[in-house]
């Protein structure tokens, strides 16, 4: 059996601007990486026959997700057979998988995934620190798996993710020095990247002394909202011979779902249930994490990444904190260059499709003055509550 | 610390049938919590039915309403206007079974007194329709 990942590739990447806020409104943002992803793939907006995205429109002004599939269909003029979004699933990556899905059982051959975000807009709008939209301060009740954190003053993601970092630092000894040399990295590898937030390098010591959100989390462990969008085309490789771009492949996937996130129920705070993805995407191939030649690690908390880059078995349980210290073994000259283009930490909150874009843009060779040595073969994860993980090649 | 109690202004629960007892217990002064009566597993969050053997007989029962802190965090971000910091956030693990996690406040020491595998038990403190969970460390 072909494996339905083995039938699809990707053929186009596009990013708007992105900004804190932005001037344009969210659906010209989203037209605007649609077209570049078109664009870049050498079709038009008629070839496109699926669309998926995620979450989905949440039409309630928090900009986590301001823009639906509908919309972006009429604004294109698209005609799409299939489309598909869920707040359910796979979170950020989920949008892919099912694009794959659509593709390899024979439902379409073109399908455009975006991811559009407005939370820069939105918290420009209220003020203050607000929950994780960055939404109006609400007296309503909490419904769902945040509600039993809620009424504790954990109206945002990262004092439960401080629960993590606290644990995993209590179980192995690890270090805010380790920890920061996350933040430490994207800030170096946004230097490089036009496209990014926060450009301006930082140190270990500025790490050490930034201010505390959720102890041992400081400001810079925590990603930054933003607008923009990111869209990703995926294709039938049947296409590949007429694409502009060499095709990505996609050698494997992995996906999981579960945790505190999801519902109180699983785990010590010491590792994700995207151990199970990872577990799922090597099982898939005949690489092996020796083969990777960069990592596009989720990192909407930094603790996030040395939890994923256990879960993809890029470093052994509880190792990956040494790993990082100091910043050599994740540089662009490094063992594993990590998120190369800055990471959600430095250039934005992308939910996890700046890190798919950035991977596309490595391995076509148009990362500009970041650029890696011809890399072949990469990593990427996205997720803290669902979990999914993408292993590419040339 | 600014006056009152810490990380308030909350967001309140909504209330369901399933789980009302774990947020209205405390006009009791207990702590409820969803059990499997065939198995003798706790569920928490509570379930309409046991995912260990598969029981439809679950319902809430009182337990002891000890533990200890499985991790915790020293919060200094107000996420709200005027919201009361520096708060200790907590998972803490009831004494009843493994993996059996509460999210709540620990008060009743310095913040900077907590720590992961410290005994606590709880308290409750009422705002509206329900009677919210907290908890304290147990005197030595
Ligand atoms: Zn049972």
């Amino acid at each position: 059996m072909i494996l339905p990942e083995r039938k699809v590739c990707i053929s186009g990447a596009g990013q708007s601007e992105v900004a804190r806020p932005s001037s344009r409104d969210a659906l010209a943002l989203t037209v605007d990486a649609c077209r570049g992803a078109i664009a870049a793939a050498g079709l038009t907006p008629g070839d496109i026959d699926g669309l998926a995205t995620y979450p989905g429109l949440i039409a309630n002004g928090d900009g986590m997700s301001p823009v639906g599939a509908t919309e972006t269909m009429i604004a294109l003029g698209l005609s799409p057979t299939w489309v598909g979004a869920s707040t359910e699933g796979h979170a950020h990556m989920g949008a892919i998988f099912n694009a794959i899905q659509a593709i390899a059982s024979g439902l379409c051959r073109h399908v455009l995934v975006f991811r559009t975000v407005a939370q820069a807009t939105a918290r420009a709008q209220v003020h203050h620190a607000g929950i994780i939209g960055g939404a109006q301060a609400t007296t309503a009740r909490s419904w769902g798996g945040m509600a039993w954190q809620m009424p504790y003053g954990a109206v945002s993601a990262a004092p439960l993710f401080a629960l993590y970092a606290q644990a995993y630092f209590a179980r192995y000894g690890a270090t805010s020095r380790q920890l920061g040399a996350i933040a430490v990295n994207s800030r170096r590898m946004a230097a490089l990247n036009p496209n990014a937030i926060y450009r301006d390098p930082i140190t270990i010591e500025d790490y050490l002394a930034a201010r505390m959100i959720s102890d041992p989390l400081r400001i810079y462990d925590c990603d930054t909202h933003i607008d923009g969008s990111t869209a990703i085309l995926l294709s039938h490789v049947d296409c590949a011979a007429d694409l502009p771009r060499p095709p990505i492949l996609i050698e494997a996937m992995g996906m999981a779902i579960g945790g505190f996130g999801a519902g109180l129920h699983e785990g010590d705070f010491t590792r994700l249930p995207a151990d199970r993805a990872g577990e799922m995407l090597w099982s898939r191939t005949e690489l092996t994490p020796a083969d990777l030649d960069f990592a596009q690690i989720y990192d909407g908390f930094s603790i996030l990444t040395l939890l994923w880059l256990e879960a993809l078995a890029i470093c052994g349980r509880g190792e990956a904190a040494a790993f990082v210290e100091g910043g050599a073994r994740i540089a662009l000259d490094g063992v594993l260059p990590l998120n190369t283009g800055g990471g959600q930490l430095s250039a934005g909150r992308f939910h996890g499709y700046g890190h798919l874009f950035e991977a596309c843009a490595q391995l076509w060779g148009e990362a500009g003055a970041r650029q890696l040595a011809d890399p072949q073969v990469g990593v990427v994860s996205n997720g803290g509550f669902g979990y999914g993980a993408l292993l590419l090649r040339r | 610390m600014a006056e009152g109690v810490a990380s308030e202004p909350r967001i309140l629960p909504g209330l369901s049938a399933l789980n009302r007892p774990y947020w209205t217990g405390g006009a009791e002064g207990r702590l409820m919590i969803a059990r499997c009566g065939a198995c003798g597993f706790y569920l928490h969050p509570p379930m309409p039915a046991c995912r260990r053997c598969g029981s439809d007989d679950v319902g809430p029962q009182a337990v002891s309403g000890r533990g200890r802190i499985a991790s915790f965090t020293i919060n200094h971000q107000a996420w709200m206007p005027g919201m009361r910091v520096p708060f200790v956030f907590v998972a803490v693990e009831l004494e009843e079974q493994a993996g059996l996690h509460v999210f709540s406040n620990v008060e009743g020491c310095a913040p900077e007194a907590v720590a992961a595998g410290m005994a606590v038990e709880v308290f409750f403190r009422a705002a509206e329709d329900v009677h919210l969970p907290f908890f304290r460390p147990v005197a030595p």
